[in-house]
């Protein structure tokens, strides 16, 4: 096992949130592309501490890059609940009020 | 790392990453939300292969926990159980996938052609602790910056979800006395 093996996942786990993100008409599901997304840089970071620099500093960005998975599913879920009161409807093209 | 923990990362990285496919694949929410667990839970047990004891653990119960609210969601808004409706809510397919295929060959171009450095001091001997007291000690700016986006997070969540604010209560002058509220009661009232 080496680093680049590691980041090679990171990434085939980043694409394939990113694919979920893009094409998902769910938000829920979109959430769970952008959680996805989170997973890997969570991997990232842990590959980099491991593999790199085995210094305390990376835990500490691991914990923030997790504050910022919890952040975005509670502010997810809110939206979902809004949007669900506000135009019975769960779809990312109901909501497309501000796309330019 | 030994033969034993190279096989184990590879088996979890090959979970984390076909349950992460599956996410999309499945023809449920429910089943989708199941398939997000078990990639989060491979990848956390990597973070433990990794010697990240704490945050692997964390990792673990945060999102079996959040993949449990998710399916709560879901039977919520849409109103029925989501394990037995076949489900297929997609747009863009061909471009998302091309996006995503073209970053993946990028990415691994970059990462396989980057002259990585190799590493320069020993693993911290207990990172459980040692991450305690630096959180505690000279990265406490990093905590005191994410307590009060995680507060201001749980302010702006609950504004967001309330069904009631303020102008239903008061009226779209805010001079409404007393207030509209669907239960009387409360301090002064």
């Amino acid at each position: 096992m080496s680093l680049q093996a590691v980041l090679i996942v990171v990434a085939a786990l980043f694409c394939v949130g990113l694919y979920g993100a893009l094409s998902q008409q769910v938000v829920v599901m979109v959430m769970m592309g952008l959680e996805l997304m989170l997973n890997a840089v969570l991997l990232a970071v842990a590959a980099v501490l491991w593999f790199l620099a085995p210094q305390i500093d990376g835990a500490v960005l691991l914990l923030v890059v997790l504050a910022a998975m919890t952040v975005e599913m509670a502010m997810g879920f809110a939206v979902a609940t809004l949007l669900h009161r506000s135009r019975q409807s769960d779809m990312t093209d109901m909501a497309a009020d501000l796309a330019g | 790392m030994g033969v034993l923990s190279t096989v184990a990362f590879w088996v979890l990285a090959a979970a984390a990453v076909a349950f992460g496919a599956l996410v999309f694949r499945v023809d449920s929410m429910a089943r989708a939300t199941y398939c997000l667990a078990a990639s989060f839970v491979a990848v956390a047990v990597v973070l433990l292969l990794f010697r990240q004891d704490y945050l692997g653990v964390v990792t673990a119960l945060m999102m079996v926990m959040e993949m449990a609210i998710m399916a709560v969601y879901m039977v919520m808004f849409m109103g029925m159980n989501p394990a037995l409706m076949p489900m297929s809510m997609v747009h863009g397919r061909r471009t998302a996938l091309a996006l995503s295929a073209g970053l993946f060959i990028v990415l691994t171009a970059g990462i396989l052609l980057v002259p990585w450095p190799s590493r320069r001091d020993a693993p911290v001997a207990d990172v459980t602790h040692a991450l305690g007291e630096s959180i505690m000690g000279h990265k406490m700016l990093v905590m005191l910056t994410v307590s009060p986006v995680l507060f201001a997070t749980i302010v702006a969540a609950l504004v967001l979800a309330l069904p009631r604010g303020r102008y239903d209560r008061f009226g779209d002058d805010l001079r409404r006395r007393p207030p509209a509220d669907p239960q009387p009661g409360g301090v002064g009232r």
